[in-house]
């Protein structure tokens, strides 16, 4: 295991440099009651370094359960996490988290908003601003530094969502359903977005899905997930060239990897009804 | 951005402002005539017109007054606050103290602080320091109510977003907890500095020096009784509340901009 530069926790690795991650044997269980629930059974991903790779399944399949375990916000019953080969004992700060609602705080301005991991690693406040207004031009709310939250758009929040979690530099990102909560349009112009910034970063991704198209036009590599307890059920290679265009979902390709990723999803609802586990 | 003009937002202030003005002009109107149709005796009920004049011949022994009075509401107020803040983050904080502290809390309301004044008294004497204690008393409880309800009610994704990031307890609350619970803490602040005059007095009442309070007490015992100053200083008592009321108003849009919306 000497897959690069041994991870510190925090956000100390340079920008640009991506992370391996490594999920082995990932087990979840909460106490509920007299007995427990198992929220992940066993679970098992890879990453590699660069690699954009996405978590697909029903709700209930313990896809949150399992970012908050790599996030570090969560501990697991059994398993372990590695990042570039290490298993850290406090993963917190290890990576860059996207959460499913934008959670920008409505009393920050856009600006400060987007400088909350610079500002709480130590960066002076007029220091990540500094660094932040040219990202902010580049991700289209150059307008927007100086205004509030709520008056953004859905779309809007998004990226600004999205700036906050790359602005750190860090080398693996965590996005939970960044774009659930989109219109179609909105969100179709978001992910071909997403596809070319994170071309631009490098960074690994890790994205949590429950959009058929979006994990086949934004993945290396799709990871199908069964519903409660979760665990894989099987995994979808997608080796389109890249970067990706919104119009290539037209072709026979893509909608073959779409057809096949229904069907391997259909097979993971289908097997949860199995009485394999009680 | 559409930060209100400041044309749009004295216009908005007109318009909330004028129907209650005009309300309490009436019933200043309707109080002054019956009182001179009826030519009812002043000592008993002055008209508004004597009261304002009256007040008015007697500034240079209510002014000073005011300002005693007002040193002990404003100071009160800012031990409530100061009380309040360290209650409710520990509230917050420590489990072992939201079980055992709130409980207390929510029941000593229960207890008559009036009835508390003339001990008080006894304890710290005649001075500035027992009406502080008392507008304290009377205040903390809606500040500290508000400050835990939105204390606790912060965002979780958020608050894990941050853990993410590895903000220790003092950058979660100062980052999140705090600015979320302000719009709770002001509703709570507005409630209680409509007591703190109030609070004030009676402690003057039960014993001061000075300040509105002895002022009032003094027109009582005056032979002949000086209803109009009586009333004058409950006018001037109420002209205050509403000044403090706003006050704090002006300071929570100040200190909340981004709820400027609408």
């Amino acid at each position: 295991m000497s897959a690069g530069p041994v991870l510190k926790p925090g956000p100390l690795l340079e920008a640009g440099q991506a992370a391996t991650l490594a999920v082995h044997g990932v087990a979840k269980r909460f106490p509920a009651g007299e007995g427990e629930v198992v929220a992940l059974e066993s679970v098992d991903l890879f990453a590699g370094a660069g690699e954009f790779v996405s978590l697909i399944g029903p709700s209930g399949c313990g896809k949150s359960t399992l970012f908050n375990v790599v996030a570090g916000l969560a501990r697991p019953s059994a398993g372990e996490v590695l990042i570039n080969g290490v298993d850290l004992d406090d993963r917190l700060g290890a990576s860059a988290y996207m959460p499913q609602h934008d959670a920008l705080l409505g009393w920050r301005r856009v600006l400060d908003n987007v400088v909350l991991p610079l500002e709480l690693a130590g960066t002076g406040r007029k220091e990540a601003r500094r660094q932040a207004v040219p990202m902010l031009e580049r991700f289209g709310l150059g307008e927007f530094a100086q205004a509030w939250p709520w008056q953004l758009s859905g779309g809007m929040r998004q990226r600004a969502a999205f700036l906050r979690t790359v602005i750190a530099g860090h080398p693996l990102m965590l996005l939970d359903e960044p774009f659930g909560a989109l219109d179609g349009i909105t969100r179709a112009d978001l992910q071909e977005w997403l596809s070319k910034v994170w071309a631009e970063f490098g960074a690994t991704v890790l994205l949590v899905t429950h959009d058929i198209t979006e994990a086949v036009f934004l993945s290396d590599r799709v990871y199908v997930m069964t519903p409660r307890p979760g665990r894989v059920a099987s995994v979808l290679e997608v080796d389109l060239p890249r970067p990706r265009r919104l119009c290539q979902r037209e072709d026979e390709v893509f909608q073959a990897l779409e057809a096949r990723l229904r069907h391997q999803l259909a097979m993971a609802m289908a097997s949860s009804f199995e009485p394999a586990h009680l | 951005m559409p930060a209100p003009s400041a044309a749009r937002s004295a216009r908005r202030w007109l318009r909330t402002a004028t129907p209650p003005s005009l309300l309490i002009a009436a019933g200043l109107a309707l109080w002054q005539l019956v009182v001179t149709a009826d030519s009812i005796n002043p000592q008993l009920l002055p008209g508004p017109w004597l009261i304002v004049r009256s007040t008015w011949d007697d500034r240079a022994d209510i002014w000073p007054a005011i300002g005693v009075t007002t040193e002990e509401a404003v100071l009160g107020m800012a031990v409530a606050v100061v009380v309040a803040v360290l209650i409710a983050v520990s509230i917050d904080s420590f489990r072992s103290v939201r079980g055992s502290f709130y409980p207390v809390i929510v029941a000593s309301q229960t207890v008559p602080i009036i009835a508390l004044a003339p001990l008080v008294l006894v304890w710290w004497g005649f001075g500035l320091l027992p009406k502080i204690v008392l507008v304290a008393l009377f205040s903390f409880f809606p500040i500290t109510v508000g400050l835990v309800q939105g204390l606790g009610s912060a965002d979780p994704d958020a608050i894990n977003l941050l853990r993410t990031m590895r903000a220790g307890r003092w950058q979660l609350l100062t980052r999140v907890k705090l600015p979320n619970a302000l719009p709770q803490f002001f509703t709570g602040l507005k409630i209680s500095v409509t007591y703190a005059y109030s609070a004030a007095i009676v402690a003057e009442f039960v014993g001061g020096m000075q300040g509105l309070g002895v002022y009032m007490t003094e027109a009582i015992h005056n032979a002949p009784v000086r209803m109009d100053l009586v009333l004058g200083a409950v006018f001037v008592i109420a002209l205050l509340t509403i000044a403090l009321f706003a006050l704090v108003g002006v300071i929570e849009r100040l200190a909340t901009p981004w709820r400027a919306r609408s």
